[in-house]
């Protein structure tokens, strides 16, 4: 046959992918400007298919990023002011080397900037796309808003992360659109519905952090320059979502963390004085069925999240200076409720502790000396279960000294089969509006417990004795072949027959399993794979609760024993 | 000595001079200066003593007066610019103190001072009588009441001579008569008080009794001191070079020319820069953009123009939520053990099920920053830009929907569900197992050399033939109108006749093993050798001796009942596989050439074929045709058993790699079905006469019975529905069942198994 031999690696994927290094020569670019604009252009590397065909034959491991996104990046403008930039620290280089100070001052008056309005725009050319993906930028803008002034950043861009934060919990106060909030040993989580999208940020705790140093601040440099310009342009859409001016009306110049606080106590200047919340009511249409369900599930559901908005409303708390007060001063102001602090910790206090008014103080110390009787002292973890809970915690297990109840993830939701700890089940019972019976109810509840455990194991027990029955009576036939086999003469002995109790339900139940072992035999290879694994699986997460519920057991049975022993 | 002082004053004229136009130089000078004057002062004085005198220098002390006019003008100028009023004050305070000084330094003098100011009063009269008294008391400028004439001569010049001078008048000035000797000089030190403060004046020759002021004064000189008592070292300094542009110039100099027009380096620079502007070398300032830190509502107009690219892009996952563990205060349940912890330890940090270690804090303040935050957070940061995204598409399935829907077992019944006889008495493994077409009697080989005959229904043994050898195949003849049993062990083929049927049966048996006499003699050279047993055996029923050169694995009986063909597995020779016929005694090889280890054969039940089992494969003999007519691939390693279906168009194999693969004849050479039920190896394989059922038995201890029916409808295929898994035997020496058959008419199975027992399952 004629014709041009075909290539090898000339069409198909071998075309669609290019390394990255091609793709840096390609762009012109060094690894650390290519990096910078993969960053900020969200451009990350892909797994071909068949990595051998793409690699041409070689099996070298190698990034490969899609051709079509280099060339994307080719039209780029910020490429250019990045070989700019480039050419202005050479010039600069070169006029500080010649002590040249007039063209070192021309040059830096002139040093080139770029701007990422349009990459944001690109990347996200909706605003809801903006939103579900901001999740990464707040924390990173928390994490940077908590650096001091180490070097390790420009102190410009702590000062904008600080400001913006400040911007997204005053909106948040402002909206009253927190859900959640957590409590970890990594900082504290918090979780809002802004425009219908969960976002969940995580606040570390206030110390100083111990920077490492196999950790590349550049990178991280670039995400936040990313970050806080996606930010900055969603908080000015959310603040105008609510009428509200943007950037805020908050005197910046105070410090750090008195800035943060004093914004957070001064409420905010609205554009147009919007009536009352105008909330939209859900329509009423004329529904039958599950629909109807559905819609009144709605309506519960809704109203419950209307309770929790107005969580503390009415409450006056007074924040002591050992608790960690931006985070409770937030939370406070996020569920309608008053909050102060003592002059001398920081400004921005509204009332001493002396108020009358004042229902709960928040103390996290073993014991207080001068106490009001009017008002609760309590421990804020409170604050963040009441939250969770979306009701007011009895504050009985949150009194000073008192060994606090465990904090639990409000993001877990347990689906029927994982374990749930007996403190989320209490707590679910609290929402349902039962009463809390304390030490009965926990007994009784370990009765139950106990009982069902004993059904389990009679259950077993069961199972046990139909084996033994059978086994017996197989023992009993091997003895007499024997004693045929061996020539003797039987004991004739005629023995009472007993009457097998056949359990209808446990018969069909046995019969329907069988009927599935044989059916999975006969399942294709692939199907049978696939089941294995989910049933693996399914099976893991059994033994794991089973674990978790065992390791409860016996820690409980300890105290409940140390109990005793005290006593 | 007079000239020297002269020139001394002039010196001092001239420092002083300098000193009030550069008030800032250094006190040393100044002292200098100062002790200079005080020196004036002396000579003046002493001078003073002498008669009056005109001045003689007079150039030089209107030198003096001029320049201190001069100086005094520039310094009240100053004084004025930059100290206030008191400053001003104080200077005339001064000056009146000074003037009280002179006063009392000596009365005489104070005439001559008189005089000579109103000679200068005649003379300049441009100045004030306090400054003029003023500027004399501080000037050295005394020169004027010198009362001697001769200047600045060495005095000893005059020694011989009886005056020592002129006054001004031109008359001589006589030396004061010096009477005094040594002892005057003596009683005057004893009885003056003065004494000590007398001074001769070399000029005037006479003795000069100093003031107190005077001894002051020297007293103040030698100890290094300001002449003036009165004069402060440590005046403020005047800075009159200082950035703070002044009313009035410090010069009054006036600017020069080239201050007014412009310079032509400048315009040569100026060019240069706007050429430079001009061919855009450099740029102009750039105007301040300030709109980099401002924010305004990007998403005003949403156009869904950019979406297109967004098809293929992957939003980044998000960070997974935390649970219950990573709180400060978990339930306990949640918090590590020692192992727990211990094997978090071991572990490496990408294999660990959580990345920290729970802990719990009994209150907030207790906890502690988390050291691996930033860690954490640049680890993100590196996922979302270096790790490649991929759409993984998660199986959503319940793995209920897996399950085939196959018929339920309970309605493809009847097929064997329970153990309901065990047939025990052997001492070794079971080999073998047949069951006679009539159903009544079941035969078995085992290896302890006895071949068993067990009625099926009692369990009984009726009979029991030693052989004297591992019995490895049982095969009843499944003609029902003989009642024969071939036996293979070792290289022998044995024909039995058990006598277990009715006389009409056993009587053709016999005929069938009696007739064929005269072909005998054809035989003679060939593999095997036919012999008729005698004796003892014969009573046990042995009638045929087939004595192979091998040892035999299998028999199998063709339908008809009359060929017997016998396995002889060998990988190095074509004689694998015999057949014999029994009515006329003669054995033949069907096969020229090896192909392969011939593991077991079977005939075809109704048609001229014949099955042969090698490792691999299956191979069909046409037997009329003498050629291959399909090879079966079994697709399993090592073919252990073989059943073919009685209707003939289906074949199972049973393999050691635990697989059971259904061949349908008429449709490919690849196995329709392979089930993979058993654990272990399949031992052997059986299908029923006349229930769709089918059983394999395996070293795993279990006998599967499984439904498989075959449609007439050619179109449809077999379906094949495991229904029942059959336990009874007990697994010895790691195999379990070795052999399996259904009964000819129920839907009974036996299996025998290595616990040397064989079980009925109905």
């Amino acid at each position: 046959m004629g014709g041009l031999q075909k290539k090898k690696y000339e069409r198909g994927s071998a075309t669609n992918y290019i390394t990255r290094n091609k793709a840096r020569k390609k762009l012109q670019l060094s690894l650390p400007d290519f990096r910078r604009l993969c960053i900020l252009k969200g451009i990350y590397p892909h797994e071909p298919k068949h990595k051998k065909k793409v690699n041409k034959g070689s099996t070298a491991p190698r990034t490969f990023y899609l051709l079509k996104d280099i060339r994307f990046l080719l039209h780029e403008p910020i490429v250019g002011k990045f070989r700019e930039y480039k050419v202005f620290v050479r010039k600069l280089k070169k006029a500080y080397g010649k002590t040249e100070w007039s063209s070192v001052e021309r040059l830096k008056e002139n040093k080139p900037a770029y701007k990422l309005d349009h990459i944001i725009k690109e990347r996200y050319p909706s605003f809801i796309d903006a939103l579900r993906d901001i999740d990464d930028a707040l924390c990173m803008c928390f994490l940077f808003s908590t650096f001091a002034r180490t070097g390790k950043c420009h102190v410009q861009t702590i000062q904008l992360c600080r400001r913006l934060t400040v911007e997204w919990m005053n909106y948040v106060i402002a909206s009253r659109a927190l859900k959640k909030v957590f409590i970890s040993i990594k900082g504290i989580y918090y979780q809002a519905e802004a425009m219908g999208q969960l976002i969940t940020w995580l606040v570390p705790y206030q110390f100083s952090h111990d920077h490492p140093t196999d950790v590349d601040y550049r990178v991280m440099a670039t995400f936040t320059e990313f970050y806080t310009t996606l930010l900055g342009f969603i908080n000015f859409r959310l603040y105008h979502s609510l009428n509200l001016l943007y950037p805020p009306k908050v005197s910046w110049t105070l410090k750090q963390s008195q800035m943060k606080l004093s914004a957070l106590s001064a409420s905010l200047a609205r554009v147009v004085s919007t009536a009352e919340e105008d909330e939209a009511e859900l329509d009423q249409f004329p529904v039958d069925g599950e629909d109807m369900a559905n819609m009144e599930a709605r309506e519960k559901e809704q109203k419950q999240e209307e309770a929790q908005k107005k969580l503390f409303e009415g409450l006056k708390f007074f924040l002591n200076r050992e608790v960690p007060r931006e985070s409770l001063a937030f939370l406070i102001r996020c569920f309608g409720g008053e909050v102060s602090w003592d002059k001398s910790v920081c400004i921005g206090s509204t009332y001493e502790v002396k108020d009358e008014t004042i229902t709960h103080q928040i103390v996290d110390r073993p014991n207080i000396d001068k106490q009001y009787i009017n008002r609760y002292y309590i421990q804020p973890q409170w604050v963040y279960d009441c939250v969770n809970a979306k009701i007011i915690l009895p504050v009985e297990d949150y009194f000073l000294g008192v060994t606090l109840p465990p904090h639990l993830s409000p993001f877990v939701e347990e689906k029927d089969g994982d374990y749930v700890p007996p403190e989320k089940l209490k707590i679910m019972a609290l929402q349902r509006g039962e009463k809390p019976a304390h030490e009965q109810e926990d007994e009784e509840e370990e009765e139950e417990e106990d009982e069902e455990e004993e059904e389990e194991e009679e259950e077993d027990d069961n199972e046990e004795e139909g084996d033994d029955g059978e086994e017996a009576e197989e023992k009993n036939l091997k003895k007499m072949e024997e004693q045929r086999s061996q020539g003797k003469s039987l004991s004739v002995k005629v023995t009472a027959g007993k009457v097998k109790v056949e359990n209808p339900a446990r018969l069909e139940q046995e019969e329907k399993a069988e009927e599935k072992r044989l059916a999975i035999m006969m399942m294709k290879k692939k199907e049978k794979y696939l089941y294995d694994k989910i049933m693996f699986g399914k099976k893991r997460k059994v033994r794991e609760a089973n674990k978790l519920a065992a390791k409860r057991k016996a820690h409980d049975d300890a105290e409940k024993s140390k109990k005793k022993a005290r006593k | 000595m007079e000239e020297s002082s002269s020139s001394s004053t002039r010196s001092a004229a001239q420092t002083h001079k300098i000193k009030e136009k550069e008030p800032q130089k250094g006190g040393k000078k100044r002292t200098k200066a100062e002790e200079e004057e005080e020196e004036e002062l002396f000579n003046f004085k002493s001078k003073s003593t002498e008669e009056e005198e005109e001045d003689e220098d007079l150039s030089d002390s209107e030198d003096s007066i001029f320049s201190g006019l001069e100086d005094s003008g520039s310094d009240e100028d100053d004084d004025d610019e930059e100290l206030s009023d008191d400053g001003d004050e104080e200077g005339l305070d001064d000056g009146e103190l000074k003037l009280e000084q002179t006063q009392q330094i000596g009365i005489e003098t104070k005439k001559e001072t008189e005089e000579t100011g109103e000679t200068e009063e005649t003379e300049g009269g441009r100045t004030e009588k306090a400054k003029q008294e003023d500027e004399y008391v501080h000037d050295s400028s005394d020169e004027e009441d010198i009362r001697n004439t001769v200047g600045n001569v060495p005095m000893e010049w005059y020694r011989d001579f009886p005056h020592i001078g002129y006054n001004l008048d031109g008359k001589k000035i006589y030396k004061p008569i010096r009477n005094k000797d040594e002892l005057d000089d003596f009683l005057d030190k004893m009885d003056n008080p003065d004494y000590w403060r007398t001074v001769p004046d070399k000029q005037t020759g006479s003795d000069v009794v100093l003031s107190d002021e005077q001894v002051q004064l020297v007293n103040r000189l030698q100890r290094g001191q300001f002449g003036d008592a009165n004069f402060n070292e440590y005046e403020p300094q005047v800075e009159f070079f200082s950035r703070d542009v002044m009313l009035h110039p410090v010069t009054n100099r006036p600017a020069d020319k080239r201050s007014f027009i412009p310079s032509l380096i400048e315009k040569e620079k100026v060019s240069k820069l706007v050429h430079a502007i001009k061919m855009g070398w450099i740029k102009p300032r750039r105007v301040e953009d300030d709109s980099r830190g401002r924010y305004y509502d990007l998403w005003a107009n949403e156009d869904s123009s950019i979406l297109a690219r967004h098809k293929m892009h992957l939003p980044a996952p998000k960070i997974p939520l935390p649970g219950h563990q990573e709180s400060y205060n978990p339930p306990p349940e949640y918090l590590f053990t020692d192992e727990e912890r211990a094997l978090w330890e071991q572990q490496d940090p990408c294999d660990r099920k959580l990345p920290f270690v729970p802990r719990k804090f009994s209150s907030l303040r207790q906890v502690p920053a988390f050291s691996r935050f930033i860690h954490e957070r640049f680890e993100r940061c590196l996922d979302l830009y270096l790790c490649p995204r991929q759409r993984k598409m998660r199986v959503n399935v319940n793995p209920e929907d897996l399950i085939p829907k196959l018929p339920k077992p309970k309605d493809l019944q009847p097929f064997p569900t329970t153990q309901s006889l065990v047939y025990r008495g052997h001492s070794g493994l079971v080999r073998s197992i047949s069951v006679s077409p009539s159903g009544q009697w079941l035969a078995s080989g085992s290896d302890d050399g006895s071949v068993r005959f067990w009625e099926v229904c009692s369990s009984r043994c009726l009979k029991t033939v030693q052989v004297g050898g591992a019995v490895k195949s049982v095969a009843w003849n499944p003609n029902p109108s003989v009642c024969l049993l071939a036996v293979a062990l070792d290289s022998v083929v044995l024909i039995l006749s058990p006598s277990l049927a009715d006389r009409q049966v056993v009587l053709s048996s016999e005929r069938l093993l009696s007739a064929p006499q005269e072909a005998d003699a054809n035989e003679g050279a060939g593999p095997v050798t036919w012999s008729e047993t005698e004796g003892e055996e014969l009573n046990h029923g042995i009638r045929l001796k087939i004595q192979h050169p091998k040892a035999v694995q299998q028999v199998s009986w063709h339908a008809k009942g009359d060929y017997v063909a016998s396995v002889m597995p060998d990988h190095s020779s074509n004689l694998q596989v015999l057949i014999h016929q029994l009515s006329r005694r003669r054995s033949q090889n069907p096969f020229r050439k090896n192909k392969g280890l011939v593991q077991c054969v079977s005939f075809h039940p109704v048609r001229p074929y014949f099955f042969v089992g090698t490792q691999r494969s299956v191979r069909i003999y046409n037997l009329v045709k003498q050629e291959m007519t399909k090879k079966l691939q079994a697709n399993s390693k090592w073919i252990s058993s073989m059943a073919v279906h009685p209707g003939g168009d289906h074949v199972i194999c049973g393999s050691y790699d635990c697989r059971l693969s259904w061949f349908d004849l008429d449709l490919s050479t690849k196995p329709y079905k392979m089930l993979r039920h058993h654990k272990k190896a399949v031992r052997g394989v059986a299908y029923h006469r006349l229930y769709p059922l089918f059983a394999s038995a395996s070293d795993d201890g279990t006998v599967i019975v499984c439904h498989g029916t075959v449609y007439n409808d050619l179109l449809q295929n077999p379906l094949i529905v495991p229904v029942k898994v059959l336990r009874g035997h007990e697994i010895t020496h790691d195999l379990g069942v070795l052999d399996v058959t259904f009964h000819p008419t129920q839907p009974w199975v036996f299996s025998s198994g290595a616990d040397a027992t064989i079980r009925l399952f109905t």
